[in-house]
């Protein structure tokens, strides 16, 4: 892996998000929506209902800005590739000397970038408007976020090969994978409230380990090290297991000659 | 490995050994053989779906074929594609660099990525060449054909490469526009001993830019020669004539018959 050719695409990136402030608006403008109303919902109910329900601006607010983290790291991923479709530089970057270690490596570089400003953003915002501070969860911080990180560039991987897979066409899957999984890694709820069936499947997910973490950290400030030991063995499965898929859907769209079709349509 | 400063020029830098690509049972490509030498520049002709853009994905490694194989430099694209690319560059009429990024950035990037030392020198000194150092503050997107194509051919220029492939470069251009491409590709060819594949649909480009020539027909090669070898052996007024001969009826020229030996 050559960290030059690595630099070289990110600067790439870089160029496009402060040469188009609109792209640093939709890196942020969404977020904050989401938070905003989130927050705004939280404390309505937080208002109105048991007082002994303390805990419940904190889970909302925290699972609302830790998944956001993780969809970020996704986005990066998949919507870095995209941009290279949309701009019909795809050819251009394949017939480079460029691996695709070194294509994906900036991709999560990327990934990480547009956290990095989307989670000052919204740790600022919910510590001036609801008084919650994400660094309130302390040095776990670091490990669900790398474990978030992790999977986000997991399905990153994922999506981006079912882009190459099914073309165009499946663009919108870049936006929609994430959703897919939201509803059973327990954002902002526990497993124990979901329905049976779906608790086996929820505890498959390393993101679920680290939103009942989350919780457990917020009400106790302790969090069991096994969990994080699942997620982190979960998150090493699902990116050797999407690095393979990527690099396997890869070789088929070469084999099948529609590598060139699809970046050049 | 060989080493990238040889300067053999009978050295063959790009070879196709019975490369043959099926799309759903259609052979896209048939057998097909060649050699690109260093300092020669090579036309690939064909009619629409003769297989020429198949056979440049072949040869870039962006389609793989169904049997045969393809070297560059003594070594096998499959498993050496890195070190090929590295030594190698292309240019199409049909792909673009990032419209929403300067000229500058976006050659940056690309010196970059070949690892092209002084990149802002060789940068400059190369829009230079292709009369367009006005253009590197201007965004990508906003510039016309000639302009754009010129840009490609900039960054198609920026590693030194050894072997450049371009495919149509003169697409959409005007004839004034698409005559001093032709005129800097080959002086930069002769220059740097380059060794070009070149695919064009405009005859005047083959007749003034191609050493040699291959015709491909329904993937095949239907022959094979100099221009004014061509031209002889099909009694045509001009290599259009030829084109629309193979083109129509897929004629084969024969080889002129071998001079007896002394």
């Amino acid at each position: 892996m050559n960290f030059r050719v690595i630099f070289a695409l990110v600067l790439r990136y870089l160029y496009l998000y402060t040469r188009t402030p609109m792209r640093m608006v939709e890196l942020v403008f969404w977020p904050v929506v989401d938070l905003v109303v989130w927050g705004n919902v939280t404390v309505f109910i937080q208002k109105n209902s048991n007082p002994d329900f303390g805990h419940f601006i904190l889970f909302m607010l925290g699972g609302m800005i830790l998944w956001d983290i993780m969809f970020r790291a996704q986005q990066g991923v998949a919507i870095s590739f995209l941009e290279d479709v949309w701009t019909r530089n795809l050819l251009n970057v394949f017939v480079a000397p460029v691996r695709t270690s070194e294509y994906v490596g900036a991709t999560f570089i990327v990934g990480l970038l547009r956290i990095a400003v989307t989670a000052v953003v919204l740790g600022l915002i919910s510590w001036v408007g609801y008084a919650f501070n994400i660094f309130s969860l302390g040095g776990w911080l670091l490990p669900f976020f790398l474990n978030l990180l992790a999977f986000g560039w997991a399905l990153g991987l994922l999506s981006t090969g079912l882009i190459l897979r099914y073309g165009q066409a499946a663009e919108s899957l870049a936006w929609a994978i994430p959703f897919f999984f939201q509803p059973v890694v327990a954002v902002f709820y526990r497993v124990e409230d979901m329905p049976a069936w779906s608790q086996p499947i929820a505890w498959c997910l390393p993101p679920t380990y680290i939103f009942e973490g989350m919780r457990q950290v917020m009400q106790s400030g302790q969090m069991r090290w096994d969990y994080l030991a699942w997620a982190a063995g979960l998150n090493v499965l699902c990116l050797a297991g999407a690095g393979a898929l990527f690099g396997w859907i890869l070789q088929q769209t070469r084999r099948r000659g529609l590598l060139t079709k699809f970046a050049t349509q | 490995m060989p080493s990238s400063a040889s300067s053999d020029p009978r050295e063959v830098i790009l070879q196709a050994h019975h490369l043959t690509r099926e799309f759903d049972g259609v052979r896209a490509l048939d057998d097909f053989c060649f050699e690109l030498r260093r300092g020669e520049v090579l036309g690939l002709l064909g009619a629409n779906g003769a297989g020429k853009t198949t056979a440049m994905n072949c040869l870039l490694g962006l389609t793989l074929p169904t049997s045969g194989s393809v070297s560059a430099f003594g070594l096998d694209l499959q498993r050496h594609r890195i070190e090929i690319l590295k030594r190698a560059n292309f240019c199409s009429a049909y792909t673009a660099l990032p419209g929403n990024l300067l000229v500058r950035q976006n050659l940056t990037v690309f010196a970059r990525i070949y690892g092209v030392p002084d990149a802002n020198a060789r940068i400059a000194e190369l829009m230079e060449l292709l009369e367009i150092p006005h253009l590197a503050g201007r965004v990508t997107g906003q510039l016309s054909a000639g302009e754009s194509t010129r840009v490609n051919l900039v960054k198609a220029l920026l590693n030194r490469p050894e072997l450049l492939m371009l495919d149509e470069p003169t697409a959409s251009l005007d004839p004034d526009i698409a005559d001093k491409v032709r005129k800097v590709v080959r002086r930069v060819q002769r220059e740097n001993q380059l060794g070009i594949l070149y695919t064009s649909h405009n005859m005047r480009d083959i007749e003034e830019v191609c050493d040699r020539v291959i015709f491909l027909h329904r993937g095949r090669v239907v022959c094979e020669g100099t221009p004014t070898d061509l031209l002889a052996r099909s009694s045509s007024q001009s290599l259009e004539d030829v084109f629309i001969k193979i083109a129509r009826d897929g004629e084969i020229l024969q080889e002129p018959p071998t001079p007896p030996s002394a």
